[in-house]
């Protein structure tokens, strides 16, 4: 167990430096000056080169993605002279446009989109899961067949469209709710709740309806199995039989697909957060790539992907303590 | 607790399936899986089920443990299990006989097995569900107890382990085991040595046979191996097309077959008749669609003796009758002497189970 978790961490490290090193080539990629779109209209060639050389645009390709790595590990310095500026580790630059610390920006945002995520998680597993079960359980009958219909309208609707329906329902037409906001969960934690509840139903309804149908195949899929019928044959109840065999059997590949939706999510739920006004990590990215803001960008696409690669350790941690088959070495 | 046998204790057959009728409304038509199929089984005595893949023996042992679905088949029929009438029951009463007076052993023990939970705790949860006042630790015991008992070696060991984790013949052990724990007065078993290799199915036979002396319970054994119903069985029972075509002793059936498709079975055994070189026709064609079976005699497009009897072979299904023999009952129209004689030119000089 320990030698696979340290053998998937040195692959994690492979793939997140990858990752790092494509986006840093991408970014440069795009003709355009970032220092140019910094200093307006009016800039003299002199002037962009002095900005350049304060956010250290100036050097070679591969000087700068060094001087990035030694950043985040040891700390780096910006510029000289009156322009300096120390950045201790991990040190994830400067905002080319408000020169904020990308990781002041992250501590800020990430709260958010981590609330946004684990609550609406929270809901679309619960939801999901019971109703797939339960209809699956009872199969063919109306309850089935609603659960059906209300999970096909689900699974094909799209997250601004009902957001947005949410909003006009609960928020503009009869002001049940008030307009989505940030407490943080330690300031208040029931403003903090209610300021989030339309993010959460709004991904909670839209991914339960997924986890549903995925439940509800895997469930039937277990019934159907030998060892569900000799439970019957040993003369278990039938709830005993449902909850002890065949729940536990087909909840384990359902916990999969969940540790990696949670990772992917938790990179940023752009459109979430863009419709409900929520300054998440989503939003920040869009933005920074927008404002060719690099140090933002590789900043949360790196955060993103670090995110993915621990759910997927911890995913196969997870199903090696569940399903007895699996050995990790 | 040694029991004795019915026919000592005067009790009659432990098990009793009378008319047995099993149907399946499916989207392609109705199966008729079972169709009027009768057998008893003494305490102490071995009724081998055998016939092609297809022909209801699976339907036939899962109806009698009340395992099928009741809003997918019907069924009909009388199952007496020790004297209480099955069909009919309300489900709770048969859960209850379930695992306790009657078990079952399946085809194949890795998937009848489940995948997360250990050998063990799958057997004492067999124990447990009949025995609600046992603890854990008696529970453990008991299930030690019995995999020892079907010949596990360091059961207490084995106990913690999960099935992946047994090979196929342990695993079948375990099963049986599981099936054991409760000492149930009946135990069936499908196809219990189909997914092994030779010897480890020799083996597995003999647990049977060896259980059996010592537990004193009716068994049925399901397969369609003619070489293990004649190692193990007392009585036979050929399925058709989910309709028994012959029935009596192992004596009879597999030494003086006298049904046209019990012959055919036979001669696709090859250590069951003495010369290999003989000329047994082995059957021709496919086992019939139970949603069209064929009419008349559901093995007629497959029989060559099927023109012997004038159209009733095509028109009218051959009830079981007796021939012969006191107890022997087979369901063909060839007229008695015609049999004898077929018997005795093309099918009894290959030596047929000798
Ligand atoms: N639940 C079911 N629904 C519909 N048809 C079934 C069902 N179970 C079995 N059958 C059909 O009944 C027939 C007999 O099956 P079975 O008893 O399993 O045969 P076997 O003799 O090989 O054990 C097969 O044609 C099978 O397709
Ligand atoms: S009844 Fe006719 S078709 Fe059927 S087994 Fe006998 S001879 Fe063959
Ligand atoms: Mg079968």
């Amino acid at each position: 167990m320990f030698r696979f978790v340290l053998r998937r961490l040195v692959v994690a490290a492979v793939t997140l430096a990858v990752i790092s090193l494509v986006t840093f080539g991408l970014f440069f990629a795009v003709p355009s000056s970032p220092a140019k779109v910094m200093c307006g209209k009016n800039c003299t060639t002199e002037d962009i080169a002095q900005v350049e050389q304060r956010l250290g645009i100036d050097q070679p390709l591969p000087r700068q993605y060094a001087d990035f790595v030694k950043g985040v590990f040891v700390g780096r310095t910006y510029g000289s002279g009156d322009f300096r500026q120390d950045c201790p580790a991990p040190c994830l630059g400067y905002s080319f446009r408000n020169n904020q610390p990308v990781t002041e920006i992250i501590t800020q945002r990430l709260p958010v989109t981590l609330s946004i995520v684990f609550g609406g998680a929270v809901l679309w597993l619960a939801l999901g899961i019971s109703l797939g079960m339960v209809s699956a359980l009872r199969r063919g009958t109306v309850f089935d067949r609603a659960a059906i219909g209300i999970t096909l309208a689900g699974a094909s609707m799209q997250v601004y469209f009902f957001g947005l329906v949410l909003l006009y329902l609960l928020v503009y037409a009869t002001g049940l709710l008030p307009f989505p906001s940030y407490t943080p969960l330690t300031e208040n934690p029931a403003r903090w709740a209610v300021g989030l509840l339309l993010p959460w139903m709004t991904l909670g309804f839209l991914n339960s309806a997924l986890y549903a149908r995925l439940s509800r195949a895997q469930m039937l899929e277990t019934l159907s199995e030998d060892f569900v019928r000799t439970a019957r044959a040993k003369g278990l109840s039938t709830r005993q039989v449902h909850t002890r065999h065949a729940l536990r059997a087909a909840i384990t590949p359902i916990v999969t697909i969940a540790g990696l939706d949670i990772g992917t999510s938790l990179g940023g739920t752009f459109i979430t957060e863009t419709i409900f006004g929520l300054q998440g990590l989503g939003k920040a990215t869009v933005e920074a790539v927008q404002f060719l803001n690099l140090p933002v960008v590789m900043a949360t696409v790196l955060l993103a992907a670090v995110f993915i690669v621990v759910a997927n350790i911890v995913v196969d941690v997870l199903y090696a303590v569940i399903d007895p088959r699996v050995r990790l070495n | 607790m040694v029991k004795l046998p019915a026919s000592r204790s005067g009790e009659g057959p432990y098990l009793r399936v009378k008319d047995l009728r099993v149907r399946f409304d499916t989207e392609d038509g109705v199966v008729r899986a079972v169709d009027g199929v009768s057998f008893s089984v003494e305490r102490g005595r071995t009724l081998g089920i055998v016939g092609e893949s297809g022909s209801g023996k699976s339907v036939t042992s899962l109806a009698i443990l009340g395992l099928h679905n009741a809003k997918r088949a019907t069924i009909s029929g009388e199952i007496s299990v020790g004297g209480r009438q099955l069909v009919g029951l309300p489900e709770e009463e048969v859960r209850r006989l379930r695992g306790r007076d009657m078990a079952m052993i399946f085809q194949d023990p890795l998937s009848a097995l489940h995948p997360y939970y250990t050998v063990g705790r799958q057997i004492a949860e067999a124990y447990r569900v009949h025995h609600p006042r046992a603890g854990r630790r008696e529970a453990r015991g008991r299930a030690v107890e019995m995999l020892g008992r079907v010949g596990i070696p360091q059961p207490g060991k084995r106990f913690d382990q999960y099935p992946h984790e047994f090979s196929g013949g342990m695993r079948q052990r375990a099963m049986i085991a599981m099936a054991l724990v409760n000492d149930p007065d009946l135990l069936i078993a499908d196809e219990p040595t189909t997914a092994l290799d030779v010897t480890v199915q020799a083996q597995i036979l003999d647990l049977l046979e060896d259980l059996q002396q010592e537990f004193q319970s009716a068994i049925i054994l399901i397969t369609h191996d003619l070489g293990v119903v004649s190692q193990v069985a007392d009585d036979v029972l050929v399925m058709y097309g989910g309709r028994a075509v012959e029935h009596g002793s192992v004596e009879q059936v597999l030494r003086r077959p006298q049904h046209p498709y019990t012959w055919g079975l036979l001669s696709s055994v090859p250590s069951l008749h003495g010369d290999a070189d003989a000329d047994l026709v082995p059957i021709k064609g496919n086992p019939p669609s139970l949603i069209n079976l064929p009419s008349g005699c559901a093995f007629h497009p497959r029989c060559r003796y099927a023109d012997r009897n004038g159209d009733r072979s095509r028109t009218d299904v051959p009830e079981l009758r007796q021939v012969v023999e006191r107890g022997h009952l087979v369901a063909c129209h060839l007229p008695e002497a015609a049999r004898q004689r077929i018997y005795r030119d093309e099918i009894a000089q290959v030596g047929v189970a000798r």
